[in-house]
């Protein structure tokens, strides 16, 4: 059972924003390979396997707390694009997005790739699987940086901050989870 | 606090909590992250219950301390930026 909380984790406010081009750009982090979408279905989905109590409701709340930021990121793409005219539409090179979307959000990476089953996996052993982990924090830490750097705006960079941020806690978390899930094994065996 | 204030440091707590929550998964006999999720947990009910009686609602299926049909459906979403709002 799930509960929807209607608040934000992190405030967003984009809609005087103008740079357009980054809601191409962001959309990666909504529907991408390191984006917030795969994180979330691959700690919701990883979870069911997980040998103890403790790595089971890390899985669950990280998993959670990874629904709220495909959420930040839907807000910032929603509110950069809702007033935007078709002519600045075309020059931030959403026009195939307007094609296919019009201004709805859709699951994709920043050159409109799809997402796909195939960004995430499920071992069904948890050493394997909270490696995986580690490095999606990883890789999702990197995309928010190459994101900061693609833009000038400094309420765009604050979010991408906060969000990069919170991949760092959650590697840090994953790694203390990773030496609990081996101890745990060890006296298993 | 006007409704925006009142949201914003509900939002300050929601996230000491999950920030608490998160390292009580793996530390949850930690005795100064338990009394500092305690003392976060009790503030942000009291903030949440404040907020839905003058405002309406922040969560559904019967688990908001003041239920208010109309109020859920009507209050802007967290995507509708508040900054119309103030003008």
């Amino acid at each position: 059972m799930w509960y929807y909380v209607k608040n934000l984790e992190y405030p967003v406010n984009l809609n005087k924003c103008k740079d357009l081009n980054m809601a191409k750009l962001l959309i990666t982090q909504y529907g991408g390979p390191d984006g917030e979408l795969s994180a979330a279905l691959r700690y919701l989905d990883q979870r069911y396997t997980m040998p103890t109590g403790k790595s089971k409701g890390l899985l669950t709340d990280i998993g959670t707390e990874e629904m709220a930021h495909v959420e930040i990121i839907a807000t910032m793409v929603y509110q950069l694009m809702e007033n935007a005219t078709i002519e600045e539409i075309k020059k931030a090179g959403l026009a195939g997005h307007y094609a296919d979307h019009r201004k709805a959000l859709f699951y994709t990476d920043a050159t409109g790739n799809p997402w796909t089953a195939t960004y995430i996996q499920a071992k069904g052993e948890p050493i394997a699987d909270l490696h995986e982990d580690l490095a999606a924090e990883q890789k999702a830490r990197v995309t928010y940086e190459n994101l900061i750097h693609l833009t000038d705006e400094p309420q765009i960079k604050e979010i991408l901050a906060f969000l990069r941020e919170r991949e760092v806690v959650h590697f840090q978390r994953f790694g203390e989870c990773l030496m609990h899930v081996e101890d745990a094994m060890c006296i298993k065996k | 606090m006007n409704q925006r204030e009142m949201l914003n440091s509900i939002r300050v707590y929601q996230f000491c909590a999950v920030e608490l929550n998160l390292f009580l998964d793996n530390f949850p006999e930690d005795k100064n992250a338990k009394e500092d999720y305690n003392k976060v947990s009790c503030k942000l009910t009291e903030l949440i219950s404040a907020y839905e009686k003058n405002f309406g609602p922040l969560t559904n299926f019967g688990s908001a301390y003041v239920e208010n049909p109309k109020a859920w459906v009507n209050t802007p979403w967290p995507w509708e930026n508040c900054s119309r709002e103030e003008e």
